[in-house]
């Protein structure tokens, strides 16, 4: 299975490329759910450690928020989202030092504490942050190059992509390595670890870090494509999306979490405008029945056809 | 066999009322093989949780090459090469047995390698080589939860020789073996030890192997050691005969729980 992983990802960009091209509306859609796609990675990462973070929406809304503040500094596509990578990084290292001495119900809960924490600052603090009327974030010039809305959209479009890939492959082999196998092996025996000399607790703080990291280039993604930030990019409900996503696209691979944020855009847009009011109905509906005939998710669907585990 | 590898002098530790540790002092030799035997509760699996870091004691310390561990966490004293295995075997159940032992393997060289894979051509070696030796090449693919008991239980050992050790405790390595299977594989497991060169300290209730395989004997009993000597003349002591080895071979039922 895993050797068809790459063809898979290939496939899947171009289908969304084919997309995108096909359906210029669709672009702002498909940018949006490669954004998610990128921030779930990270859930993806601690689900292997057997966790759930219930507050990953702290890393999107600060990855959004460093981009609105930023972006009129900086006036640099690129810079921007170094920035928001590095401060979620060290976000999440503060965070996760406190956080990562819990586990399961505690861990999911305190990662919701601190993300509503962030949520109820970016409400308050009205003179930064213009509370819930959010911050309106401008077209920028993206390595020094200064672009129309349509080119902009398109490189961001693309930007997102390549970091999906790349991300998607840095991760694959992480999962992998010593240091990945150690991060499942939380899940099942984390006595076993330190009996033989593993912190366990430190394999499940880089992990974090790292899942902060892409949660906060995923919130500088979305900041870029709607351009426009605003505290919900971090209520609670934003944090069960990304978990929603998760499920939805499985955790067995790292492609699960873009059919995951794929199908769950497409399906909020097209349930949305046929079914205004009834579109959550239709998104719960679709989860139970992964969750019912797919517990491993659309990738553990697509595993099962192409002959071989979801993992 | 002159000098002493561990050693623990005056060492108690009471849970509530009970003394799983009662003043016990214990020289295990560099080199020797030695049989900690005593009925459940007498507080033996209670001295490896002190020696590996699991169970600080109340009094009393615990030398390794001379250098105080006592107080250390588990994952200090491993890296000063004390290593063990568990009565109950703890596998990473969603990996296969070749990971867990490689995982085993890689954790020695440092695990913070986050883009080499962990089943690299050294490691996966490694790993296969120790399992060939274990005689558990032909499930070295199966998932762990899915083994029987006795697989379970080398596989939990083979991991715990990966780390090479200088020191290892096993706590109960032959319980949860079929009987035929016994022999055969504490004959194994003597024989990787003896070429690696480990000293050994382990729990064990069936008196046949104690007899074959142990250097000296340690008797324990409500916390303390009762009678410590080679084999032959241990084992032939009436009173660890009555009170030690009448309990073991009739009063214990396989499996039973133990402290």
């Amino acid at each position: 299975m895993k050797r068809y992983e790459p063809i898979l990802g290939l496939l899947l960009a171009a289908a969304l490329v084919a997309a995108a091209i096909a359906a210029p509306w669709l672009r702002f859609v498909l940018t949006i759910a490669l954004a998610k796609g990128i921030a779930v990675l990270g859930i993806l990462l601690l689900l292997r450690a057997g966790q759930v973070s219930f507050g990953h929406a702290l890393y999107i809304g600060f990855g959004a928020y460093t981009v609105a503040f930023l972006a009129p500094r900086f006036n640099d596509g690129v810079l921007v989202l170094l920035a928001a990578a590095a401060g979620a990084g060290l976000l999440g290292l503060v965070v996760g030092l406190f956080v990562t001495r819990y586990r399961q119900i505690f861990f999911g809960m305190l990662n919701l504490a601190m993300c509503m924490v962030f949520y109820s600052l970016l409400e308050k603090l009205y003179h930064f942050t213009k509370g819930s009327d959010g911050i309106r974030v401008e077209i920028m010039p993206i390595a020094g190059q200064a672009l129309d809305r349509v080119t902009y959209e398109w490189t961001v479009f693309g930007i997102a992509l390549g970091l999906a890939f790349v991300l998607g492959f840095l991760l694959r082999m992480y999962l992998a390595s010593p240091m990945g196998e150690a991060l499942a092996g939380i899940k099942t025996r984390e006595t076993r670890l330190e009996f033989m000399g593993v912190p366990a607790r430190g394999i499940l703080l880089s992990a974090y870090v790292i899942s902060a990291i892409v949660g906060g280039l995923g919130g500088a993604l979305i900041a870029m494509t709607s351009r426009h930030v605003t505290p919900l990019l971090s209520y609670w409900t934003a944090s069960g999306e990304l978990v929603f996503i998760a499920i939805l696209g499985g955790a067995g691979g790292v492609l699960g979490p873009f059919l995951g944020a794929a199908a769950y855009e497409l399906v909020r847009v097209y349930a949305a405008a046929s079914f205004a009011d009834a579109w959550q109905m239709i998104l719960g509906t679709v989860l139970l029945l992964v969750i019912l005939f797919a517990p491993g998710g659309l990738w553990g669907m697509a595993a099962r056809v192409l002959g071989g585990r979801g993992r | 066999m002159s000098e002493a590898l561990l050693r623990a002098t005056g060492l108690s530790l009471a849970f509530g009322g009970v003394k799983a540790a009662d003043g016990i002092d214990l020289d295990v030799m560099k080199g020797e093989f030695l049989a900690i035997i005593g009925p459940n509760g007498a507080g033996k699996t209670t001295f490896i949780n002190m020696t590996t870091g699991y169970l600080k004691p109340n009094a009393g310390e615990i030398t390794y090459d001379g250098r105080r561990i006592t107080g250390m966490s588990p994952r200090a004293i491993v890296k000063l090469g004390i290593a063990r295995s568990f009565q109950l075997p703890q596998l990473f159940l969603e990996h296969t047995v070749e990971q867990n032992v490689a995982l085993a393997v890689a954790s020695r060289h440092g695990i913070w390698s986050p883009l080499v894979p962990l089943l690299r051509p050294g490691y996966r070696e490694e790993a296969r080589d120790l399992l060939a030796r274990f005689g558990l090449s032909a499930i070295a693919d199966s998932r762990a939860d899915a083994l029987n008991e006795g697989a379970r239980k080398l596989a939990d050992i083979a991991m715990a020789v990966a780390l090479k050790p200088r020191l290892l405790l096993m706590d109960e390595p032959t319980s949860g073996v079929a009987a035929s299977e016994k022999m055969l594989i504490v004959e194994t497991l003597v024989n990787v030890l003896r070429d690696a060169k480990v000293t050994a300290v382990f729990v064990e209730h069936d008196m046949d192997v104690v007899e074959r395989f142990a250097d000296r004997v340690a008797v324990w009993s409500q916390g303390r050691i009762a009678a410590l000597g080679p084999p032959g003349q241990v084992l032939a002591d009436p009173a660890v005969q009555r009170e030690v080895i009448g309990i073991e071979r009739h009063a214990t039922p396989p499996g039973a729980p133990h402290a």
